[in-house]
């Protein structure tokens, strides 16, 4: 009886080791990372923006920003004419059509974030990482300001910004499920 | 061979002022007996052939800006550093590191990393978050494997006239690294993360989003390319290999992997995307697709005769299974030989025996991959999406399309999509 009463709790001890025995590591090559240096390295943002930094940002403090950081020098004084990518959209495009105004950062992507994420990971080009997180906002305020995204009041934080609708927010094509031995497009010959 | 020795040790010390760069071999015709007519010139030893061997300076077979006539900066605003490799010139699968196509967006862009200094941390939805060094990468258990890589924009039109303008920006090298799998299974990853992203260390830090399945299907944390460390150019000092899949995928300059639980949608991830779900899901694993090298375009053919018709296939769908090649611009086709063992998502050759009767034909060839999928032409691809076909026409995804070269009467070879 007792032992009856027991077996269920065994089983999920039996269970529970097994599948921690599967998941222990086998060579034990490699260091545990401090939780500070993973901080340091994890500049990943995905679409909810959840891993956005405290902050904020508006559109005329961003054109500040970038006169003092110096984006003109490479991209215009009003992001285009210069060496670098053009940074506001080309004519032709419409709410409509938004892929015509080409393959522009701050109107193309599908999220914000995907702008504040580019800006902080590599711009200013040879001085990435000296932007503070108040800097990243106010710029990606700015360009989606010169793009007509958003209006020049609008303040950008770590809340504020996933919500932005960019224009191509549901027009890009999600890429297929991925699985071993699998043909490339169903129903496609070649 | 023992008995040779002493007669090349004689003529070694009797010939010291030619004993430079001979080998054994050079030395044969003396032996031959038969009286030379012209002299021979050698090429002169140096510390730098003893360090690292160079080729002869009759192979001047070299990589080409991409697209053609495009100016591959040296500096931070050319926007462009892709450069093509002479697929024309090749032989064999593998491609020699420094003839390796390059795509990427700057020659500046090209960081120059102290191995000793480099960390690859693994992080995010896993039971333990890890950091490697490279020595730490190099004692776990390592495998070699021959991929291709190939780039979105690989693709042939009207105006490219050689193999390289029209297919250089495809490469395929011999990689040595760690599973991507070993390492996630040392992190131990958590139920419910579908998705890995992945991370260079250059200064716009380059970042991927690639699915798990593929991640523990056969990717490479790999070191090695050719027998020897990584080329910077290729990611020293270490790269994400994604087998098959489109060339920004595989992650140079590697140093991060993140578990997540959603498609992060990154700068690489978009730039690549489309509008269309067809198109996007034909730009994602790379097509069964093939090119003649030789005869190619811009090559000559001396007169009638035979040759062997040689070139590359290869798909993101596994192995070559098949290839066929047609001499009568697509009329009839015949199986060609696959020369060695077909890996999978690798370049594999092939010939086909082939007697030119001197008038003016056209040379194709097409291939089909272990899932069964066949390369089409362009004619079928523009049926199948019911767009017209003209010079204009740009296959959707990737252009995996055959490739026609005309071979006119004099034996000069060109581009025949028109
Ligand atoms: C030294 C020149 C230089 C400076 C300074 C510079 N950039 Fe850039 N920027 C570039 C180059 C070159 C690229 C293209 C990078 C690439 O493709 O790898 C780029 C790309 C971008 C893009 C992506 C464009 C697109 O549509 O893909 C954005 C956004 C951007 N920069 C914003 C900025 C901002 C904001 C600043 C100021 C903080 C800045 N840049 C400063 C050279 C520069």
């Amino acid at each position: 009886m007792r032992f009856l009463r027991l077996l269920p709790v065994l089983l999920l001890m039996l269970m529970a080791s097994s599948s921690a025995l599967a998941q222990s590591p086998t060579y034990g090559v490699g260091r545990t990372p401090t939780a500070e240096e993973i901080r340091a390295w994890d500049i990943s943002i995905s679409p909810t923006g959840e891993e956005l930094p405290p902050g904020r940002g508006t559109p005329v403090e961003g054109a500040l920003v970038y006169q003092r950081k110096r984006c003109g020098g490479c991209h215009g004084p009003e992001g285009e004419g210069a060496r670098a990518d053009r940074l506001v959209k080309r004519d032709g495009g419409s709410d409509a059509d938004p892929w015509a105004w080409g393959r522009v950062l701050p109107i193309r992507a599908p999220y914000a974030t995907v702008v504040w994420d580019y800006i902080n990971r590599g711009m200013p080009l040879n001085r990435e990482g000296t932007l503070t997180a108040d800097e990243v906002y106010a710029l990606t305020a700015y360009l989606l300001y010169i793009n007509d995204v958003i209006a020049e009041d609008e303040v950008l934080d770590a809340q504020s910004l996933p919500q932005i609708e960019m224009p191509n927010r549901d027009t890009f094509a999600r890429v297929p499920d991925w699985e071993p031995g699998m043909p490339r497009l169903l129903g496609y010959p070649y | 061979m023992g008995s040779k020795r002493p007669n090349r040790r004689g003529f070694l010390k009797g010939g010291a002022a030619l004993a430079g760069g001979l080998t054994l071999g050079a030395v044969e015709p003396v032996r031959g007996q038969t009286p030379r007519s012209e002299a021979l010139d050698f090429i002169k030893g140096s510390d730098e052939l003893i360090a690292y061997g160079e080729r002869s300076r009759f192979v001047t077979s070299v990589r080409i800006a991409h697209p053609p006539g495009s100016r591959p900066s040296p500096d931070e605003f050319g926007l462009v550093f892709h450069v093509a490799a002479p697929l024309q010139d090749s032989v064999g699968v593998i491609t020699p590191s420094s003839l390796h196509f390059v795509g990427t967006t700057r020659g500046s862009f090209i960081p120059d990393i102290d191995p000793r200094e480099h960390r690859l941390m693994i992080h995010g939805m896993v039971d333990r978050p890890l950091t490697f060094t490279m020595e730490e990468l190099k004692r776990l258990p390592s495998v070699t494997r021959t991929h291709f890589i190939e780039c979105a924009g690989n693709s042939s039109r009207p105006d490219r006239r050689t193999a390289q303008e029209t297919h250089g920006m495809t490469s395929c090298a011999e990689w040595t690294g760690v599973p991507l799998s070993v390492l996630l299974e040392e992190a131990g990853v958590k139920d419910g993360a579908p998705w890995i992203v992945c991370e260079g260390t250059e200064e716009v830090k380059g970042s991927s989003s690639i699915p798990m399945a593929k991640a523990m299907e056969d990717c490479l944390v790999a070191y090695g390319m050719n027998g020897e460390a990584l080329r910077p150019q290729q990611g020293f000092p270490l790269r994400l290999m994604v087998p098959g899949f489109e060339g920004i995928f595989h992650t140079k300059y590697l140093r991060r992997i993140k578990v997540v639980d959603r498609y992060y949608m990154t700068y690489n991830d978009y730039g690549h995307l489309t509008q269309d779900s067809d198109a996007a899901a034909l730009g994602y694993q790379i097509g069964p697709k093939s090119v003649i090298t030789f005869p190619s375009g811009g090559q000559e053919l001396p007169g009638r005769g035979f040759y062997e018709i040689s070139g590359l296939a290869w798909s993101g769908g596994g192995a070559i299974r098949r290839v066929e090649v047609s001499t009568d611009g697509g009329r009839n086709w015949s199986d060609a030989e696959i020369k060695g063992t077909a890996y999978r998502m690798a370049h594999t050759r092939f010939g086909f025996s082939w007697n030119w009767d001197g008038t003016e034909t056209e040379l194709r060839s097409r291939c089909t991959d272990e899932l069964g999928q066949v390369q089409p032409s362009r004619a079928q691809v523009a049926e199948f999406f019911e767009v017209p076909l003209g010079p204009s026409f740009r296959v959707p995804g990737r252009d995996n399309s055959i490739q026609p070269w005309r071979v006119a009467s004099d034996g000069s070879v060109h581009n025949a999509i028109s």
